[in-house]
């Protein structure tokens, strides 16, 4: 906070010369002559070149391809054809099409048992590390471990250990003697196994994260709750949840932008059916979805307007975020 | 993906044992190794099973044990499923990838924290808020572009649209306000040193720990990249290890998964040993560049 107020104060005592008529500028900058003049353009030019390399990326590689992304959601695109205008009519197809709002619906139900579980296991780990514990390092390197690991490379191993067949997973639930479960084609166990990867690679991530802020919480706040006789458990979830809840919901913001965009794990995971999200498609994502109609269907401009429609229910996810974030607060300060 | 972004959250600094009040119980240490097995148990029967023949892989009891072919497949996983040139590509892909965005970082993030001009505090917010912006929406057209120039599965499809990350602007930033003094700044200026001349020799000896964590957190991200990778390039031509092995996955069944979990091991190893190296060090990064306000 404190730097942001720094930072205006920075802009209203600026050594650079306002903004003037050439002529006046080539009078006052002739007693230095070119060097001066070098020196000011220097000064005033210098840090648009410096962050020109990222909008100039960024307009090239993101603003412009989002754009025309959205242009080509109101056209009927074939891969390398030529467009022609459609309207609305790629969203009204969406809004019928029943691939549509089942993969919706399991891009929210993975979204929803892989982030929960993940965040929640994350806040009791990152809870154990704050403790004063012997082999530290060893505990935070190996938690995260995972996030080295890629999606690929761990859905693949995954993929072996859920397999209904043979896998590690049923032959342990068979020796516990719960019978094997249809990690594949089975709609929920699906999704779980798929879960259990995000969740897996992303767990101790999160909990360093929490781990950090953490260690920021004033010792003082302890200190009171312990002399009012609060217990650990109590000094957890009314000192340490609420100190970190900026945190908190920062995680928040990104495991949901991490889930709405899900596509490598429900791919390789559903093997050669795994483009369409299973044999019947019940762990189809939004992404999958649009990978299909624009690669497998060549349906380009039906695959930009699933691409729009993720932007919007990010825009919607974002929105309801802010709204309750500034009702707790408001809710706090008042 | 986007998950590297940064918190907005008042923290000081990261390793500052004040706040660390009482010992840990056995408890803890129980629940705490758990945790630490689950984490580390794929990547050891990852190991496992690379080390086994394919049949042995699929067989009922899953093996826990190493076997001996670990040799045999990475043999044939390097040279008849090209995960070698896989790994070379992976390796050009996130170095170019690491490189650029330190650099181009670095000074974009100098100007935001220290440099006074006009539309500073709009054109930060936007950097933040391009972070938020999905890959899908821009695969399509993308996609059309390197078609159309030739790009198709060549390698510079994939570093060109990620020389320079919001991320790492962000990042550069944020350490810069704190960690650069502007007096330093301003009194290379009056000792009259252009520019360039104060990047190089303040802004670069004073940035360069957070340049460091910033080129290995790139290097991971760029090394595991999936989504745009597998679509610009194909498995048999041009393929970073994600690309091949998604392609060594594909059609499951029939293929040998001994080889396809090598090739696993392959793309997991390199970067396994970079975190038990540098471990400590990525920790403090992911932490201290995460939670900084």
């Amino acid at each position: 906070m404190a730097t942001s107020v720094r930072a205006e104060r920075d802009d209203s005592l600026p050594p650079a010369a306002p903004p003037s008529s050439p002529g006046s500028r080539r009078r006052r900058s002739s007693p230095g002559g070119l060097r001066s003049r070098l020196y000011r353009w220097d000064i005033k030019a210098i840090p648009y070149v410096f962050i020109a390399p990222f909008f100039l990326t960024f307009a090239a590689f993101g603003l412009f391809p989002l754009l025309y992304t959205g242009w080509l959601s109101l056209n009927r695109v074939e891969l390398g054809g030529d467009p022609t205008w459609k309207g609305l009519e790629n969203y009204t197809d969406l809004a019928t099409s029943e691939f549509f709002w089942n993969a919706l619906l399991n891009t929210f139900t993975i979204g929803v048992i892989s982030t929960v579980p993940q965040l929640l296991m994350a806040l009791g780990l990152a809870h154990l590390l704050n403790y004063r514990l012997r082999g530290r390092g060893f505990f935070r390197v190996a938690i995260l471990a995972p996030y080295a690991t890629s999606i690929a490379a761990a859905t693949l191993v995954f993929a072996q250990l859920f397999n209904t067949d043979y896998g590690m997973i049923n032959g342990l639930l068979d020796w516990i003697g719960i019978g094997p479960v249809d990690w594949e084609s089975s709609k929920w166990p699906a999704q779980i196994a798929i879960s259990v990867i995000v969740t897996w690679r992303w767990t101790g991530y999160n909990a360093l994260i929490y781990l950090a802020a953490m260690q920021a919480v004033p010792q003082d706040l302890y200190e009171a709750a312990s002399l009012d006789g609060a217990s650990r458990w109590r000094q957890f979830i009314s000192v340490t949840i609420p100190s970190i809840r900026p945190t908190i919901l920062f995680t928040i913001i990104v495991s949901t932008i991490g889930a709405t965009q899900l596509f490598g794990e429900p791919m390789l995971y559903g093997g050669s059916v795994g483009i369409s999200g299973g044999s019947g498609n019940q762990f189809q994502t939004l992404s999958l979805l649009m990978y299909e109609k624009g690669w497998v269907t060549g349906a380009l401009g039906q695959a930009s307007a699933i691409a729009w429609v993720m932007l919007l229910l990010l825009l919607l996810i974002g929105g309801v975020q802010a709204l309750v974030s500034r009702h707790n607060r408001k809710k706090l300060g008042g | 993906m986007a998950r590297t972004l940064e918190t907005p959250a008042p923290v000081r600094r990261f390793g500052q044992s004040a706040g660390r009040q009482h010992h840990a119980g056995p408890l803890t240490y129980v629940l705490l190794a758990v945790a630490a097995f689950v984490s580390l148990f794929p990547l050891y029967w990852n190991l496992v099973a690379a080390s086994h023949t394919g049949e042995r892989v699929v067989e009922a009891p899953a093996p826990l044990l190493p076997g001996k072919r670990l040799l045999d497949n990475l043999t044939f996983a390097w040279n008849q499923v090209d995960m070698g040139e896989a790994l070379v590509n992976t390796t050009v892909v996130a170095g170019l990838v690491a490189l650029s965005t330190v650099l181009f970082s670095t000074l974009a993030g100098f100007a935001f924290a220290k440099l006074p001009f006009r539309g500073r505090g709009v054109l930060l917010s936007l950097v933040v808020a391009t972070m938020t912006i999905p890959p899908q929406l821009s695969v399509i057209p993308l996609y059309q572009i390197i078609t159309d120039l030739g790009w198709f599965d060549q390698l510079q499809s994939v570093v060109l649209p990620s020389l320079v990350a919001a991320f790492g602007v962000f990042f550069m930033r944020q350490f810069l306000v704190e960690a650069l003094p502007v007096e330093l700044v301003e009194a290379a200026r009056m000792d009259g040193a252009h520019s360039l001349r104060i990047i190089w020799h303040v802004v670069f000896p004073v940035a360069r720990p957070a340049m460091a964590v910033l080129g290995m957190l790139v290097f991971v991200q760029a090394w595991n990249d999936f989504f745009w990778p597998f679509i610009a390039l194909t498995p048999d031509g041009n393929p970073t290890l994600q690309v091949a092995l998604a392609g060594l996955g594909a059609g499951n069944h029939s293929v040998n998964q001994a080889v396809v979990l090598t090739g696993a091991l392959i793309s997991t190893v390199p970067l396994l040993l970079v975190f038990a190296f540098l471990g400590k060090h990525i920790v403090g990064g992911i932490t201290a560049g995460a939670v900084k306000s």
